[in-house]
């Protein structure tokens, strides 16, 4: 056993004690939005596995047999960085994945009060209120329905706030972009489903509730389900994990992560908002004039730069393929610029992939190090014409002490000796 | 000028075919499916027709699932509770995650804070200036604390509360926020008529999606 698996032991136990004399109750974090970490001593260096073993030539023998679920090469293991409470969150290893896709399993999670187990025979979405006919849907009723399959980012409301108010030198993409992830999704148009229910004429909004133990329920605009709307039940090929709301789950293109509802079971059509606590006293950005905005539901254009990053050090000196990861809940991204001294100087990035509406692109820009000083940035801009603002702008605009909906240019600084570490101060 | 409007015609014929093959539902340019309905469905039923599936959802499935609280309090069920039965139920079900006088943990979010009565504008600064948000400083509406402890609350045992104790507990934290009386008994009629001292502050979403912020 490791001196990392037995300190990971030892701080179960502890937890679970911890746990136990709050009367049962599983230690939650509850913070504005993601909660960042408690200020404290430096983390523990991460776990670094003993290398694992390999023939010094793999020709000269046999390979393994075939098996009834693959694995990932023993050489890559990618974790999420999860707080390990029902009401927390876990991020995705950005800084380790390649393309547009987030493998299922690394998805990042952020629930509210757990995941719930749920039965797909038992488990029906229930539609009501201002409809013709009220109805409630099996899952296998839902999968009888003309399917559609899209790509479409999720990205929680407070992904970046630990980039944001006091940005540290030590940080990977992880805890700075890490609430945000990629898949392809299947189910049904939720227009569909309201066309079958017959949405009544006065209908403005509507209710989703999820199947969880807080039944965490937002008010959703109408125009919303006649737009891009889904009920998925889907991810990547295969059914839903629980995490992202097995056995369905709403789906709002471009809108933030809290409003599309995991393990949904109602709809609810009326003419006003329910004014719910994830829409009032959480998910609102109060701004600098004593305002606060509500409803704030698209996610505006974002980039991050996740090759290279802190703790990776560039080794040599040459080409080197500068890429990360383009969003906006509005539309099309258009356009990523890097630049490679600070801002001062911008240069158009290649887009790895065509990019769609209120979905993920990669980027890249090549890069000749030459063993000097350089700050790397990336600026995405959207087909709205928006461009990512800077962290002064956004907090001359926002204040430094906002919750949610971070966007602003982040990077990585690089020394001449090689060492990467993040630039937030933009 | 016939000629152009010629040329015109064949234009807008063209564009006309090009949105039809990107109204595709199942294309990778994630389009509206604002038109997308059974008639356009392949093999599908037709337009204004129905798939048949699911069943009717009775009344009483509803209503044992339906226990939303909107803003005008209009939903809000039978029952009372006083601020002294709160007090009582707040420290059997709440305490032991908000502290005894909803003060908060350090995991557990605080409940009671509140600006001076008929603060300005300038005091609520939560944008820059580190303050935690409170139910006296920071909710919009009073029927948001009885739908959410309703359907959430306690944390470990949710929905186990009854309709009576969760206008207590409602009570207690309006009283204990400064927004009642601690004489008040909270009914229907009576929550209806709190107004929460930030709701004024609440605007919608006025961010401008196209403006350029690039310095």
């Amino acid at each position: 056993m490791t001196d990392l698996s037995r300190r990971d032991l030892i701080a179960g136990a502890a937890g679970f004690l911890g746990g136990a004399a709050l009367g049962g109750l599983p230690l939650a974090l509850e913070g504005q939005g993601a909660a960042p970490a408690a200020p404290s001593a430096p983390p523990p260096p991460r776990p670094v596995a003993p290398r694992p073993v390999a023939p010094l030539d793999a020709t000269s023998m046999p390979g393994a047999p075939t098996a009834a679920l693959g694995a990932r090469s023993e050489y890559f293991a990618p974790t999420r960085i999860p707080n390990g409470t029902p009401v927390g969150s876990s991020r995705t290893p950005l800084q380790d994945l390649t393309g547009t896709i987030t493998p299922s399993d690394l998805h990042f999670e952020r629930h509210h009060a757990g995941i719930p187990t749920l039965d797909p025979e038992r488990h029906t979405l229930t539609i009501h209120g201002l409809v013709d006919h009220p109805m409630s849907f099996t899952v296998s009723d839902i999968k009888r329905f003309p399917q559609v399959t899209r790509t479409y980012f999720i990205e929680c409301s407070g992904n970046g706030g630990a980039g944001y108010r006091d940005p540290k030198p030590d940080t990977t993409p992880q805890p700075i972009a890490g609430l945000f992830s990629t898949s392809e999704w299947t189910g049904v148009p939720l227009a569909t489903l309201f066309r079958e229910v017959g949405v009544k004429p006065d209908a403005t909004w509507f209710l989703a509730e999820g199947g969880d133990a807080c039944k965490l329920a937002r008010s959703i605009p109408i125009a919303k389900a006649w737009d891009d709307a889904m009920i998925v039940w889907a991810q990547n090929g295969e059914p839903l994990r629980p995490a992202q709301g097995y056995p369905m789950r709403l789906l709002l293109p471009g809108f933030e992560g809290n409003s599309n509802v995991k393990w949904i079971r109602r709809l609810e059509l009326g003419t006003q908002p329910w004014m719910t606590r994830w829409e009032t006293s959480k998910y609102t950005d109060p701004l600098p004039d004593g305002t606060a905005q509500i409803f704030t539901f698209e996610i505006d254009a974002k980039s991050v730069i996740t090759s290279p990053c802190y703790p990776n050090m560039i080794a040599a000196r040459g080409w080197h393929s500068v890429n990360g990861l383009a969003w906006s809940g509005r539309g099309r991204i258009t356009r990523v610029e890097v630049s490679i001294d600070g801002g001062a100087a911008w240069h158009d990035a290649e887009l790895l992939n065509t990019p769609q509406p209120k979905s993920t692109v990669r980027f890249q820009y090549m890069w000749n190090w030459q063993g000097t000083d350089a700050v790397l940035l990336s600026r995405a801009t959207d087909d709205a014409g928006y461009v990512q603002p800077t962290r002064t702008a956004m907090i001359a605009e926002r204040g430094a002490y906002t919750d949610y909906h971070f966007n602003q240019i982040v990077g990585w600084k690089v020394d001449r000796r090689g060492a990467v570490t993040f630039h937030g101060e933009t | 000028m016939r000629p152009v409007h010629v040329v015109c015609t064949v234009v807008v014929v063209g564009l006309a075919g090009c949105s039809r093959t990107s109204s595709i539902p199942n294309d990778a340019t994630n389009s509206s499916f604002a038109s997308y309905d059974a008639g356009a469905v392949p093999g599908g039923p037709g337009a204004k027709q129905s798939y048949a599936l699911g069943h009717a959802a009775a009344d009483s499935a509803i209503a044992a699932m339906n226990q939303d609280i909107g803003p005008d309090g209009a939903e809000l069920p039978a029952g009372r509770g006083t601020v002294a039965r709160g007090v009582v139920v707040y420290a059997a079900q709440c305490s032991q995650c908000h502290g005894a006088k909803g003060e908060g943990l350090p995991t557990f979010p605080k409940l009671v804070g509140r600006d001076s009565a008929g603060a300005p504008k300038p005091e609520f600064q939560f944008a820059t200036t580190n303050k935690t948000k409170t139910i006296g400083n920071y909710w919009p509406y009073a029927t948001t604390l009885f739908d959410y402890i309703k359907r959430a609350m306690p944390f470990a045992t949710p929905g186990s509360m009854s309709d009576d104790d969760v206008y207590a507990v409602t009570a207690y934290l309006l009283s204990t926020n400064a927004i009642i009386p601690d004489t008040v008994t909270l009914d229907a009629t009576s929550l209806r008529a709190v107004r929460m001292p930030a709701r004024d502050h609440f605007v919608p979403d006025n961010r401008q999606p196209t403006a350029t912020t690039k310095e």
